[in-house]
C-alpha cells in the first residue's frame, strides 16, 4: 500500500511541474494563437537562475532565506519574457504560422547558448534544500519531504492561475482577448500590453517550473529541448490554449508515466507520444479545446 | 498566406539549361580542385539538399510545415544500420532499397493520420509521430544501440567494395562522392517534373485556396497524401545516404531539433522557389560546419541567423535574389 502511495506522489510530482509548464505554453497560444518553441527554454532558464542562487551565489546564507529565494528563477523568467515578447515576438502576430515557430525556434537556439555562456556546460544544482528538508516515511518507504512541497506549490499555482484567470477584472480582458483581439481591441482593451502581461505570466510559470526541480535535480543543457515535448504532449491532450485542459493533460501525463517508469520502460516515452497522437486524431481540439 | 511572390518559377527547360549545365559541370569537377573533407563537406550538402527539396514539396508546394522530417530522415539512417547489424548486407543498392521501402511504409502510415489536418495541428501531429520513433530508437538499447547509435561501414557501390590499401576518407570523397552526386541530380530531375507536372499544379492549387481546388475537382487529402509519401522517401533516401558518408546514426536524427534544421535549411534558401532548399542546404551545411568549427556558441550564431532571417530576409536566399534581379531588369527595361 505504501508502495502505491509513492507512485502516487510521484505521478503528482511529475504533474505539478509539467502543468507549470504546460500551463504557460498554453496561456501564452490562448491568448496570443502562438505557439513558443522557445517555452523549454525559460523553463529551462528558470532552473539555472534558482540553482545558481541558491547553489552558488548565496549558498552560505541560511535555510530560511534560500527557500525565500527559491522564486528567483521564476522572477527572472517573467523578466526575459516581459523583454522577448515585445522585441522579438510582436512582429510576428500577422505573419504565418511557419514564420512564428521559425522565430521562436531560433529563440530557443539562441537561448540554450545563452545558458551555456552563463553557467557553462556542467549540471548546476542546489540540492541544500532538498536535503534540509529530509524525509517522510510513508508506512514502511521513506519519501522526500520537499517533493510534497513541490506538489503543493504545484496546486497553489493551479489554484492561483484559475483565480487569476476566472475571479480578477484582468483575467476578463484576458479571456476576452483571447477569444476576439479585434473586438475587445475595439472596446478599448491594450491588446498589446494584455499580451505582454499573458507572455510574461506564462514565462513566469514556466520559469517556476524550473526553480522547483533543481533542488531535487540539475539544471543542465538540453532539458529545454526534453521539457518542451512534454509540455507539448500535455497541451496537446487537455488542449491547446485551455488551463483546465493542461491541468488534465499534466495529471494523465504524470500518471501513465509513473505506471510506465515502473511497469513498461522501454516505451514509455512512446506511450505519451502516441496519446498524444490518438487526442489529436479523435479531438483535434483537445480534450478541454474548443472546436474552431 | 505570405507576401512571397509565387510568379518566380521555372518552366521552360530552354530557359534553365543555359545555368544549370554549367553548374553540373562544376558539380562533376569539384572534387578535382577540393580536397577530400572540402569534397565531403560538400557531399553532406548535396544529400540534405536531397532532404529539404522532399520537405519543401509538402511546405512550399503544398503549405504543409512539417516538424516531423527527422522521422523519414531516421528511418532511412536506421534502415540501413539495421540491415547490416541483422543480414550483413554491404551493397548500398541493397541499403538504398531497403531504406526507400522502410520510409514508404513509415510516412505512408505518418501520412495516412497527418494529412487530416493541416496548419499548427499538421506540423504538432508530425512533431509528435517523430518522436514516437526517437523514443523507441532511444529506449530500445539492445536493438539500436540507445544513444551509442549503430555503426555502418562503407558498403559497396555498384557492386565495387573499397579497396583495402585504399584510404576510407579518399574512397568517400570520390567514389562516393560522384554516387551522392548521381542520386541528387536524379532526384531533383524527379523533383523538378513532379512540381510542374498537373499533380504538382493541383498540390500549389490546394496551398492557395483549398476550398477552389476542392471545387475544381482535386481529391485535396489523396493529393496530400501522394506528397506526403514522395516528400518521406525523398528524405529516407537523403538519410540512407547520410549514414553512409557519417558512419553512425545516433538518435539525435530523430530528435525533434533535427527537423527543426531541415525547416531551417529550407527557409534559408526560400522555400517558395525551387532551387531554394537546394541552395539552402548546402549554405547551411557550411554555415554549421563552419559555425561549429569556431566557436562553442555556434548555436547561438545559427539562432540569431535564423531569427534575422525571418525578420529580414523571409523570401531566403534565392527568393531574395529573385526579387532583386527583377527589379533590376524592371529598372533596365524602362
Amino acid at each position: 500500500m505504501d508502495i502505491f502511495f509513492i507512485h502516487v506522489f510521484n505521478a503528482l510530482l511529475y504533474a505539478s511541474v509539467l502543468f507549470l509548464i504546460a500551463g504557460g505554453l498554453s496561456l501564452i497560444y490562448g491568448v496570443m494563437r502562438i505557439v513558443n518553441l522557445a517555452h523549454g527554454s525559460l523553463y529551462a532558464f528558470g532552473a539555472y537562475v534558482t540553482a545558481w542562487v541558491v547553489g552558488q551565489w548565496l549558498a552560505g546564507a541560511p535555510v530560511p532565506v534560500l527557500f525565500l529565494l527559491l522564486p528567483a528563477g521564476a522572477v527572472a523568467a517573467a523578466l526575459l519574457g516581459a523583454v522577448l515578447e515585445p522585441t522579438l515576438l510582436r512582429p510576428f502576430y500577422r505573419r504565418a504560422e511557419e514564420y512564428q515557430l521559425l522565430v521562436t525556434f531560433g529563440l530557443l537556439m539562441l537561448l540554450e547558448d545563452l545558458m551555456r555562456f552563463f553557467w557553462g556546460p556542467y549540471p548546476l544544482t542546489a540540492t541544500s534544500l532538498f536535503e534540509t528538508m529530509g524525509s517522510l516515511t510513508v508506512g514502511g518507504s521513506v519519501y522526500p519531504r520537499y517533493n510534497l512541497l513541490v506538489i503543493v506549490i504545484g496546486v497553489v499555482a493551479a489554484f492561483l492561475l484559475w483565480a487569476f484567470v476566472y475571479k480578477t477584472r484582468f483575467g476578463v480582458v484576458l479571456r476576452a482577448t483571447s477569444q476576439d483581439m479585434r473586438r475587445a481591441s475595439a472596446m478599448g482593451v491594450n491588446v498589446n500590453r494584455v499580451y505582454v502581461q499573458a507572455f510574461t505570466i506564462g514565462c513566469f510559470m514556466a520559469g517556476l517550473g524550473g526553480a522547483i526541480v533543481v533542488p531535487s535535480q540539475s539544471a543542465v543543457l538540453g532539458m529545454a529541448v526534453d521539457a518542451l515535448v512534454l509540455a507539448f504532449v500535455v497541451v496537446v491532450i487537455g488542449g491547446l490554449g485551455s488551463l483546465e485542459g493542461a491541468l488534465f493533460g499534466a495529471l494523465i501525463v504524470g500518471v501513465v508515466r509513473e505506471i510506465g517508469v515502473s511497469m513498461f520502460p522501454e516505451i514509455e516515452l512512446a506511450i505519451l507520444y502516441l496519446i498524444a497522437v490518438f487526442v489529436l486524431l479523435v479531438r483535434p481540439a483537445g480534450l478541454f479545446g474548443k472546436t474552431a | 498566406m505570405s507576401t512571397v511572390p509565387l510568379t518566380w518559377q521555372v518552366r521552360s527547360p530552354a530557359k534553365i539549361l543555359p545555368w544549370t549545365v554549367p553548374l553540373i559541370l562544376i558539380l562533376f569537377i569539384l572534387p578535382r580542385a577540393l580536397d577530400p573533407y572540402g569534397t565531403i563537406l560538400l557531399t553532406y550538402g548535396l544529400l540534405m539538399a536531397i532532404a529539404s527539396i522532399g520537405f519543401n514539396l509538402l511546405l512550399g508546394y503544398t503549405g504543409l510545415l512539417s516538424f516531423g522530417h527527422s522521422a523519414y530522415f531516421g528511418v532511412g539512417a536506421y534502415a540501413v544500420a539495421l540491415m547490416f547489424k541483422y543480414w550483413h548486407v554491404q551493397s548500398m543498392e541493397l541499403f538504398l532499397l531497403g531504406a526507400i521501402i522502410a520510409s514508404v511504409v513509415v510516412s505512408a502510415l505518418f501520412g495516412f493520420i497527418c494529412v487530416r489536418y493541416t496548419r499548427i495541428f499538421f506540423g504538432i501531429l508530425t512533431l509528435a509521430l517523430s518522436q514516437v520513433l526517437w523514443s523507441l530508437a532511444f529506449k530500445f538499447y539492445e536493438i539500436t544501440g540507445g544513444t551509442d547509435g549503430l555503426r555502418v561501414p562503407t558498403p559497396t557501390l555498384l557492386g565495387i567494395a573499397i579497396d583495402p590499401n585504399e584510404d576510407k576518407i579518399l574512397f568517400l570523397a570520390r567514389n562516393y562522392y560522384y554516387y551522392v552526386l548521381g542520386f541528387f541530380l536524379a532526384c531533383v530531375l524527379v523533383m523538378w517534373v513532379i512540381v510542374n507536372s498537373p499533380f504538382g499544379k493541383a498540390l500549389q492549387a490546394i496551398r492557395d485556396n483549398e476550398i477552389r481546388a476542392e471545387f475544381i475537382g482535386v481529391h485535396i487529402r489523396k493529393y496530400r497524401f501522394v506528397a506526403f509519401l514522395v516528400s518521406g522517401v525523398f528524405t529516407g533516401i537523403a538519410g540512407a545516404l547520410w549514414v553512409v558518408l557519417n558512419g553512425l546514426t545516433t538518435p539525435d536524427i530523430l530528435y525533434w531539433p533535427f527537423s527543426g534544421e531541415i525547416v531551417f535549411m529550407s527557409v534559408l534558401g526560400g522555400f517558395r522557389t525551387f532551387t531554394g532548399p537546394i541552395v539552402g542546404a548546402v549554405v547551411f551545411n557550411y554555415l554549421k560546419t563552419y559555425a561549429v568549427g569556431a566557436t562553442v556558441y555556434w548555436q547561438a550564431l545559427m539562432g540569431a541567423i535564423l531569427v534575422f532571417l525571418v525578420l529580414a530576409l523571409p523570401a531566403g536566399i534565392v527568393g531574395t535574389l529573385a526579387q532583386v534581379i527583377a527589379r533590376l531588369r524592371h529598372r533596365f527595361a524602362r
